[in-house]
């Protein structure tokens, strides 16, 4: 394997390896957020402990999510020097925005948060769990706008000299269209997977009859929001599918192994046979007009066929093959988009069970809810497969190949070495966060104590 | 000022602003084990920067991110160059990142004792290859006319590098012992006391080699200005300030020393960046790797603006978590 193919394998191991703890912290930031705001309006002690019970988890999240974003950040420079140098005016802008008004904000307000019970007036502890949801909110703003220059750059100019992009407009790369898409689709998919987290463990316990009143309530709120958010979630998607159709239409026609330019075009369940080798696969019930509908927004839109667009890039661009891979694109859409109707008919079915009154005893469907987390990973993966594949074969969309971007000075056995110095590490680290979110989803929710007097302990001396 | 002067001053202060902070959560990992003693005290040591290594390491993060926004260049030769170097430093510093959290998630005895050696082993390789890359910015690598590294992963351990890794990791464990003297009680911070001192000598020593060992590599004469100075005898002044209960003074003077040492790299460097070792018409400069005048504008006045106030709610953060802890504080956990 050459560098380029061991780096692009890095960067997608540890990113979506990163990608597994984002969702659950801006999702459990914000549910924990709210328990907490329930809590210090009504004074209820269950949602005191439901707050303080998910807090943990959240925590544990934060700590891998913490750390492995580290890897993610030295990751462009270590892998892909030629990338940072050539595009590190427009690109790192972002990057160091998010450090310094969000990431700052988010670390130090949860370490207020998880050590301040007790020391902090309780409005203030509150704002700062809020504060933490927040900067969480916002790291992920500022990301996915460096993303989405990526995907349709936007807000700069060729610098004469260097040759190389210059930002010129960050307003114009903040309200990026692929951006404000990207971000509420990655906010929804946030809070659906805290949702469905916060739901798996309600439904352990409630299964075991453990604190089941604390548990509905908390399974309840999972709920309230769930299959609300994921709805909506499948328009933002498809609206967001809409946009990068006219930004990257490679990235969609490749979605649905589109060879050929058709109009009205249909959408095919499932296929046998397809990739970038077999332009004929035998497609699987067709639903007409739905491919145009999901590209284009009109019934009888127009989708370009891969062979059209390649020879038109060819033409803009030079020789060589445009076509990201194929089958990566047709199935990661499937996979996305089907799980996401299971996720919605879950999400229904709970708020059904939950009209009825018997949540506690709706053993099937608490059965299946403890299992959701692992569809939210393959589908979150799946929409993250989507987007970064279908740029291929560029690293920034018609401005630098992706095989133009790795370090020059690096050769693939330097990568690999790192490659698996990281599988080993991720290797463990998943196991031992495995075993302690499964303890700790386990526990019974800490029963409330009277906050312990802190005034006793002495202050350090300056001087004495 | 140029705005490229401005942004080599922004990256010179976050990367002081990390040892400064990083830097005690360091000296505490190393040293935990030894100022605990047993299981309870190591608790209590570990709780005393528990609320905040988290948000001192964004520190690291904002000045990587700072030099990738600022000087592209300057941060994409650094990182591939060091490459295998910063690997070993990401493992340990997610190790003991872990280990932070993790620790008291179980109480069997091999699950602490396991997390106890990996922050300490963590705490230890983190600094020093930091300091180490730190080194090889000022000592020069063999950097192509195309700016790209052209050596090999021994290249990145010079002498002087590996002095400076050594001289960080001292001053990162004498600066957790002024910490933990500062923050904790009883027979704890009397250890902390004693390690103080026991570190000290070697500390200003190390300092001392360091910056003259500095000016020579950068060709500046040897002799240390007053400042310089004043850090050698701030990291002796610590010994004798923990002695007399003053702590907070040690803490202090310890903190100066650290803020000086990074600050070395940075004023040997101006206005080179990155130095080379095939010829000085390949050093990295920071008129050939920073960005265009638009991209820094804009990020000066995001700095401008937001790290008066990072600094105030994190300066907040060190108020309400200022108590002393004893052991009775991790009992309940």
């Amino acid at each position: 394997m050459s560098n380029v193919d061991l780096a692009r394998i890095q960067f997608a191991m540890t990113s979506i390896y990163h990608f597994i703890f984002v969702p659950i912290t801006i999702g459990l930031a914000f549910l924990t957020a709210i328990l907490q705001t329930v809590w210090h309006r009504t004074g209820r002690d269950e949602y005191l402990r439901l707050t303080k019970f998910f807090g943990v988890l959240l925590v544990i999240n934060v700590a891998v999510g913490v750390v492995t974003g580290l890897v993610q950040e030295f990751q462009f420079g270590m892998d892909w020097s030629a990338y940072s140098r050539t595009v590190g005016d427009v690109f790192g802008a972002p990057l160091a925005m998010e450090g310094l008004a969000a990431f700052f904000l988010e670390s130090t307000f949860l370490g207020l948060w998880i050590f301040g019970w007790g020391k902090l007036s309780r409005r203030i502890h509150l704002t700062a769990i809020w504060l933490v949801a927040l900067g969480a909110a916002g790291s992920a703003a500022f990301i996915l706008a460096a993303n989405s220059w990526m995907q349709h750059p936007v807000g700069y100019e060729i610098n004469t000299t260097t040759g190389r992009p210059q930002l010129n407009d960050i307003w114009a790369v903040m309200t990026n269209p692929v951006f404000l898409w990207a971000y509420a689709h990655v906010l929804l998919a946030a809070l659906v997977t805290g949702c469905v987290v916060m739901l798996a463990v309600s439904a352990w316990h409630l299964r075991r009859r453990s604190n089941p009143e604390v548990f509905t309530r908390s399974a309840k709120l999972a709920l309230v929001i769930l299959a609300p958010a994921m709805i909506f979630q499948m328009f933002i998607g498809s609206e967001l599918g809409v946009v990068e159709a006219k930004y990257q239409p490679m990235k969609i026609a490749a979605a649905e192994a589109q060879w050929e330019t058709c109009q009205p075009c249909s959408f095919s369940i499932f296929q046998i046979g397809g990739g970038n080798n077999d332009q004929t696969p035998t497609k699987i019930i067709e639903v007409p007009y739905l491919l145009s509908l999901l590209a284009t927004n009109h019934l009888d839109g127009q989708v370009i066929g891969l062979n059209e667009l390649n020879a038109q890039y060819q033409q803009q661009y030079g020789p060589g093959n445009y076509v990201p891979n194929v089958f990566i694109q047709y199935w990661a859409m499937r996979v996305m988009a089907y799980l996401a109707v299971v996720i919605v008919l879950l999400g229904l079915w709970g708020l059904w069970v939950m009209r009825r009154k018997h949540l506690e005893t709706a053993h099937r469907f608490l059965w299946l809810a403890m299992w959701a987390p692992v569809l939210l990973f393959l589908t979150n993966t799946a929409g993250w497969l989507l987007t970064e594949s279908g740029r291929q074969p560029w690293i920034v969309q018609g401005i630098l190949l992706t095989k133009n971007g790795v370090s020059p000075s690096i050769s693939a056995t330097t990568v690999a070495i790192s490659l698996t110095v990281f599988f080993l590490l991720y290797a463990a680290l998943t196991i031992v966060w495995l075993v302690l979110m499964l303890r700790y989803a386990r526990k019974a929710p800490p029963p409330t104590v009277p906050a312990a007097d802190d005034t006793t302990a002495p202050e350090p001396t300056f001087a004495r | 000022m140029t705005l490229p002067d401005i942004w080599f001053i922004a990256i010179a202060v976050l990367w002081t602003g990390f040892f400064i902070l990083e830097g005690f959560d360091f000296g505490v990992g190393m040293l935990h084990g030894v100022v605990g003693r047993d299981d309870s005290g190591r608790q209590t040591a570990i709780a005393t920067i528990g609320p905040l290594w988290d948000g001192n390491e964004v520190w690291l993060v904002v000045a990587a991110a700072a030099m990738f926004a600022a000087f592209p260049g300057w941060y994409a030769t650094m990182f591939s160059a060091l490459y295998l170097a910063l690997v070993l430093a990401l493992v340990a510093l997610i190790v003991r990142g872990m280990s932070f959290e993790y620790r008291n998630k179980d109480t069997h005895p091999r699950w602490r004792r396991t997390w106890s050696v990996l922050m300490t082993v963590g705490s230890v390789l983190a600094p020093f290859l930091l300091g180490v890359g730190l080194g090889d910015l000022l000592h020069g690598l063999p950097i192509g006319s195309d700016q790209e590294f052209a050596g090999t992963f021994a290249d990145l351990f010079p002498p002087y590098s590996l002095f400076v890794g050594l001289t960080f990791v001292l001053l990162c464990a004498l600066h957790g012992a002024t910490f933990l003297a500062l923050k904790t009680t009883a027979d704890i911070r009397e250890r902390a006391t004693r390690l103080t001192r026991r570190i000290a000598p070697f500390a200003a020593l190390a300092v001392l080699i360091y910056i003259t060992w500095s000016h020579v590599i950068s060709g500046k004469g040897f002799l240390p200005n007053v400042i310089e100075i004043a850090a050698v005898l701030a990291v002796l002044a610590a010994a004798w300030l923990v002695k007399e209960g003053k702590e907070g003074w040690a803490f202090t003077a310890t903190t100066f020393a650290m803020a000086t040492s990074v600050l070395v790299i940075f004023t040997n460097l101006h206005p080179r960046v990155m130095v080379s070792t095939t010829g000085a018409a390949n050093d990295l400069t920071l008129a050939n790797t920073a960005s265009g005048a638009y991209a820094l504008k804009v990020m000066t006045w995001v700095l401008v603006v937001l790290l008066p106030v990072v600094l105030l709610y994190q300066g907040w953060t060190y108020h309400v978590f200022r108590r002393r802890l004893s052991r009775d504080d991790v009992l309940e956990e």
